[in-house]
Order: C-alpha cells, then sequence, then structure tokens
C-alpha cells in the first residue's frame, strides 16, 4: 500500500500561467519518486490551460489541473481549499511546493486543515532508507546550521522548497504521461475577491535567472565603487547582488540582496567582490557552479566556497575588470 | 472593532541554542527581543485604532513565562491589552502547534474582527503561524501585505509577490501578515512604557484553552527536528594574489579566462526567461 503513495508536486502558478520554477520542483520529485518507486503527480492550481504535455516532460505522469471553475485565478484561501480536496482524493505521501509568496501562503493553509506537519524553506530533500520518510533539511537559526525534519506520524509528508536549490533536469521528450481536469466546488462562501495585479516595473528578476551575477559587499568600500559593479554587469549583461551590509550601507536597493533573507541565485559564474562570506549570505549562493572572490584577507571564509581566489583591493581588482573587458571588445573579437 | 496581534518573543542575537537531542530551540539562553515584524503589527493596529474609535487592540503570545516582556512591549506601544498562553506542556511545540494553541486562544476570546501577525519570525523563519492559525479558524488570509485599509465589514490589502503587487478584497474577520514596508514603528514613548508597567497578563494555558493532552507540545506536533549539523564549505580553491600594480592585469585575466571559457564575455541574452 506504501509504495503507492505518489509524490505530488505543486505547480507555481504566476500571471495564470505555469511558472518555469515548477520544473526545479518536478526535478526534486524525480528524485525522490524513483527511490521510492512510485509515481510524480504534478497539481496545477487555477487553470485549465497550459503546457501540460511539458511538466510531463519535465517529469510528471500525471498531471491534475484542478479548478473551481472561478475566472479570477488563484488566491490563497480557495486555491489551499482545491489542494485540500486534491490531497484527499489521491492521497499522497508527499506533496511539495516552491517557497514562493505562493507556495508558502497555501501549504501552511493547506497543512493546517489536514492536521499534518509542514517543512519551510527546505534547500535539500531526500528519502532515508530506513524508513522511506522523506528528509527534509532546511537553514536554521539564521543559516548558521542546518537541520533535518522528519513528519513521521502524519500524511502527507509537506515541505515548501526554495527556488534554485537544484538544477532543472531530466527533461525528455519521450515521457507519456496523463493530463487530467479535475473540478472541485469549493465555492459556497467566498471571502476573497482580487481586485488588480500591477506588475513590477523594473526586472528584478533578472538577478535570480542569470547566468552570470555579480555581487558586492562591504570591501567595496563606498557606494561609488559599488557603482562600478554596476558598470561591470552592464558591460557582461549579468545580474547584479550585494550583500545585507550593502544593502543597509544604502548602495543597493533591498531588491538585490542575496542570501538566507533575500534572493538565492544559482548562475554559471558568481563573482563576489568584498564579500566576507558569512554563512547567511552563503544560504543564497552556494548552488552556483562557479565562484570567484575578490578579497583583501586571505582568510576570509568566502575563499572556501571560491574556486577562484583574487587577494586584493576589490575596487581595485573591479576596475581593472572593466578596463580589461573595454579593451577585449575594442580588440574587436575574442582570441 | 476587536484586533489580535500576534507576537513571538525571538533570541535578540546570535546566542541561539539548540537541544540536540530533541532539536528544540533553547531560547532562554540570552537576550530576547519582540519579532521586529510584530512590531511593524502592533503599529499598524494601533493605527487602525487611531482610525476607528472604540477599537480594541490585544496582543497575544504564547511562550515561556519571560514572554511577558514583549507584551508589556506591545502595550507600550499602544496594545490595550495582552495575554501570555504558557505552560510546560507547550514546550517544543511546531508550528502547526503553536497554531493550534493561538487558534484556541483566539476562539476563546471571541468576536475578533482583524488578526494581525508578522511575515515571519527571525528565529524559526518559517512565517506558518499566520496562515495555520488563520486556516484553524476558518478565516480567510492575507499574507506579505505591504499596505492596509480597513472598513467595517471588508479589508483591501496589497500583497508583494514576485512579479508585482495584488490588491485583495477580503471579508473580516480576516488574518494579514505583514511585511516591513507597511510602516515605520515609532519608538514607544515614556507614557506608553509607564502605562505597559502597570498591565498585568493574564496566563491561559491547556485546561483554559480546553485543549487536550497528546495535542500540544513536542508529543502534539507533527514535525520532529532529526538531525543538526553545520553545513560544510569546501571547494578547491586556485589563488591569485594582486597586491601589487603589476599583479593586476594578471588578476583580471584570470577572471577573463574563467568567463570566455563559459562564454560569458559577451553580453546577450543568457536569462533564460
Ligand atoms: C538572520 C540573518 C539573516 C541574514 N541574511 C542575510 C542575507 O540574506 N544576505 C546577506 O548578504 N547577509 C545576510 N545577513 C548578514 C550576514 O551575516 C553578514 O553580516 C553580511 O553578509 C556581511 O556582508 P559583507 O560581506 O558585505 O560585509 P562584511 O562582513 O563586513 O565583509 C566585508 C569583507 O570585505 C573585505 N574587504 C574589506 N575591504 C576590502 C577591500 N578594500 N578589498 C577587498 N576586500 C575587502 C573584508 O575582508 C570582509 O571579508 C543576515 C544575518 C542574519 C543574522
Ligand atoms: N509563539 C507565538 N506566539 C504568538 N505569535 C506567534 C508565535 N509564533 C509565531 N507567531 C506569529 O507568527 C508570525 C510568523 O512566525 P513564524 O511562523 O514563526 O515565522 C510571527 O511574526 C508572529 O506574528
Amino acid at each position: 500500500m506504501e509504495s503507492k503513495q505518489s509524490v505530488m508536486i505543486l505547480a507555481e502558478i504566476r500571471s495564470q500561467q505555469v511558472h518555469d520554477l515548477t520544473w526545479e520542483m518536478l526535478t526534486w520529485g524525480r528524485k525522490l519518486a524513483d527511490k521510492l518507486g512510485v509515481q510524480v503527480d504534478c497539481v496545477v492550481l487555477g487553470i485549465e490551460q497550459g503546457n501540460f504535455q511539458e511538466l510531463i516532460h519535465w517529469g510528471a505522469d500525471r498531471v491534475l489541473a484542478v479548478t473551481n471553475g472561478r475566472p479570477d485565478g488563484i488566491l490563497a484561501t480557495p486555491a489551499a481549499r482545491l489542494l485540500v480536496e486534491i490531497i484527499r482524493a489521491e492521497q499522497p505521501g508527499i506533496v511539495i511546493a516552491p517557497a514562493t509568496t505562493f507556495g508558502r501562503t497555501i501549504m501552511p493553509i493547506t497543512a493546517a486543515r489536514l492536521a499534518t506537519g509542514l517543512t519551510a524553506d527546505c534547500t535539500e530533500l531526500d528519502i532515508d532508507p530506513k524508513d522511506n520518510l522523506l528528509l527534509q533539511t532546511r537553514p536554521a537559526i539564521g543559516g548558521n546550521i542546518m537541520a533535518t525534519i522528519k513528519t513521521a506520524r502524519t500524511k502527507p509528508q509537506m515541505a515548501t522548497v526554495r527556488p534554485r536549490s537544484i538544477k532543472p533536469d531530466g527533461f525528455d521528450h519521450t515521457r507519456q504521461g496523463e493530463v487530467m481536469i479535475k473540478q472541485y466546488d469549493t465555492a459556497n462562501a467566498w471571502p476573497e475577491t482580487l481586485l488588480s495585479f500591477r506588475h513590477n516595473e523594473e526586472n528584478d528578476i533578472n538577478l535570480e535567472n542569470a547566468d552570470l551575477v555579480v555581487a558586492g559587499g562591504k570591501g567595496m568600500k563606498s557606494k561609488e565603487n559599488y557603482q562600478q559593479l554596476e558598470e561591470l554587469a552592464v558591460l557582461l549583461g549579468a545580474g547584479l547582488g550585494a550583500t545585507r551590509d550593502a544593502v543597509e550601507a544604502g548602495w543597493a536597493p533591498f531588491a538585490r540582496q542575496v542570501g538566507l533573507t533575500g534572493k538565492t541565485v544559482s548562475p554559471k559564474v558568481y563573482i563576489a567582490a568584498g564579500v566576507s562570506g558569512k554563512i547567511q549570505h552563503l544560504a543564497g549562493i552556494l548552488t552556483s557552479e562557479y565562484i570567484i572572490a575578490i578579497n583583501e584577507d586571505a582568510d576570509s571564509q568566502i575563499f572556501k566556497v571560491a574556486d577562484l581566489g583574487i587577494i586584493g583591493d576589490a575596487p581595485t581588482v573591479v576596475t581593472q575588470l572593466i578596463q580589461a573587458l573595454k579593451d577585449l571588445k575594442t580588440d574587436g573579437k575574442e582570441h | 472593532m476587536k484586533i489580535i496581534v500576534l507576537i513571538k518573543q525571538v533570541p535578540g542575537t546570535a546566542n541561539t541554542r539548540m537541544n540536540p537531542e530533541t532539536g528544540v530551540m533553547i531560547r532562554d539562553a540570552g537576550e530576547t527581543i519582540l519579532n521586529p515584524l510584530d512590531e511593524h503589527a502592533v503599529t499598524e493596529a494601533v493605527m487602525i485604532k487611531k482610525k476607528h474609535p472604540g477599537t480594541e487592540v490585544i496582543a497575544l503570545t504564547m511562550g515561556p513565562p519571560s514572554a511577558q516582556k514583549v507584551l508589556r512591549e506591545a502595550c507600550a506601544r499602544g496594545a490595550d491589552r495582552g495575554i501570555l498562553l504558557s505552560d510546560k506542556a507547550f514546550g517544543g511545540s511546531d508550528t502547526l502547534v503553536t497554531s493550534r494553541v493561538l487558534a484556541a486562544a483566539i476562539r476563546k476570546i471571541g468576536d475578533t474582527n482583524l488578526i494581525l501577525a508578522g511575515e515571519k519570525a527571525t528565529d524559526g523563519e518559517t512565517g506558518q503561524t499566520g496562515p495555520m492559525t488563520a486556516a484553524l479558524l476558518d478565516m480567510p488570509v492575507l499574507t506579505f501585505v505591504h499596505r492596509l485599509e480597513v472598513n467595517d465589514m471588508h479589508i483591501i490589502a496589497r500583497r508583494m509577490v514576485e512579479d508585482g503587487i495584488e490588491e485583495i478584497k477580503a471579508d473580516l474577520p480576516a488574518l494579514v501578515t505583514v511585511v516591513k514596508d507597511i510602516n515605520n514603528p515609532p519608538l514607544p514613548t515614556i507614557k506608553g512604557y509607564i502605562l505597559a508597567k502597570k498591565q498585568k497578563f493574564p496566563v491561559w494555558g491547556p485546561v483554559d484553552l480546553a485543549l487536550e493532552d497528546g495535542t500540544m507540545g513536542l508529543k502534539g506536533s507533527p514535525t520532529r527536528v532529526v538531525k543538526i549539523f553545520t553545513p560544510k564549505l569546501s571547494r578547491q580553491t586556485t589563488f591569485y594574489t594582486a597586491d601589487t600594480k603589476e599583479q593586476l592585469p594578471g588578476a583580471a585575466e584570470a577572471i577573463i579566462k574563467v568567463l570566455k571559457s563559459r562564454s560569458l564575455t559577451e553580453k546577450g541574452d543568457r536569462y533564460g526567461v
């Protein structure tokens, strides 16, 4: 019986569409389901149309599009009602959702209604081979330590997972699956209405999706120096990040903060200039493929996670780098 | 109108420890403060009160006896009274059980129009208590709110979500979790402190809340910490020293080499959106 309980993934919905973050969730889901020998169900809340076949290619055995026939999208309380219904009907063993404003609202409502446990903001999920329970690992106490949590006595085991904690993987366009559209009537009382939605103007999302991120900390010494990083970022088409201390100094807006209380990035290369590498900052960068650190202190913690360490004055090295890149461009071709 | 503000006492600095056996945070170590976001929640409640005369603001916290301190601070900031939910049986509660206890207390208080909470606390950082409490009370919840307008029958709240701002109307009673941008809490006044000093806070336990054995504390919590560890940081680092002027071009070159090998030196559409 136990082995039949599926791993259920909640698709991220933004502006009435399935968001790419869902691929990461499916990658986690596949990983767990394969260990358990069960199937992956991907639940899409509130919309009936979308490229559901793509979700199957990314690892879903079934896509369950669940709606209540309401046109105005997916507000937390009614969406959580839908999720409760589908969990009661499908009896999954595990339910995971992205730790976004969407997942972080719907999942706790759902868990409370089902009287089961929920672990927030996991960065690592695994299956305990001894009892087939979900191991939910998350940073605790300001990120200084990691805690692994289990939900042993109640079902389903629920967790929200930090975006960018895994690389989307396992796309297979030959994978077959089933798409089911389900309607539940949960609309007897309707406490919430969406009045309007205003899109962000500045596109800070770039930071989270960038292949290259340039970030500065207090070691950049001044706002003017930090702005050099802006020039570097423009030159390279990179995302621009900052440490909390740089944000608090007023050098950068909060939207650029990288780390535990800011954004998680996962670029091919992360350049950290004048960053000490405190654990809370590292929480946001550890899935970077390659880390370059520029710091004058050879013993700085940032070098423990760096692949390339430049020991020197960060503003000066950044100036030099900008000049070298400009020279490269005026030279015409890259060699 | 009756507004309840959920507040939490959190460790003030990095002096938190964990009991390695139970995985429960040891909360009596060192200095504690009112969770910063809860300061914003209390401030918002007091602002609503100013606009709606006759409103009563009640601060509610579950915690050890020492959590009286944060109730006092909430009163110094303008809350009318405070209630402490405290008992040995509540120790080690996870967010579900905390919410269960808070919901029971809110039911006992009765006739609440609005509940305010912080979006998350700095110690557990789960952000789950607000939505869970609302779910147990079967009321709508609006999270990540940075602007709130309160009328007699409903609220209009603006939520900060990843790609924009949602404006939502919800019937009362409702629960709202607030983010930092909602207001700027002023410092509590001396008068506030003097008034708060005289306050006595009732303490409610499992009997007052009609909570049964086994539904509270560590025993009643579905989640359990099974392991605590310090993340291991180690990559093979290639070092390059750029102390002198002569060494600088080489440093830049080393960085550019890495970027080139990954085709990252030319600006292009690499955002994957
Ligand atoms: C609950 C909690 C959450 C937090 N969340 C975050 C978060 O999300 N993101 C975040 O970044 N931080 C966060 N922090 C703060 C974090 O602990 C650090 O304080 C912060 O990351 C340090 O920023 P920094 O590296 O810019 O500054 P510092 O720690 O001051 O480091 C500056 C570094 O620059 C180097 N330096 C100085 N001068 C030069 C120079 N001329 N050239 C080169 N190097 C130089 C120094 O050697 C040092 O290593 C959080 C803290 C807590 C308690
Ligand atoms: N023990 C508690 N007593 C009262 N309110 C709490 C308690 N724990 C959490 N809260 C409320 O829930 C919010 C989020 O906390 P958390 O879920 O721990 O991140 C806090 O900002 C408080 O408003």
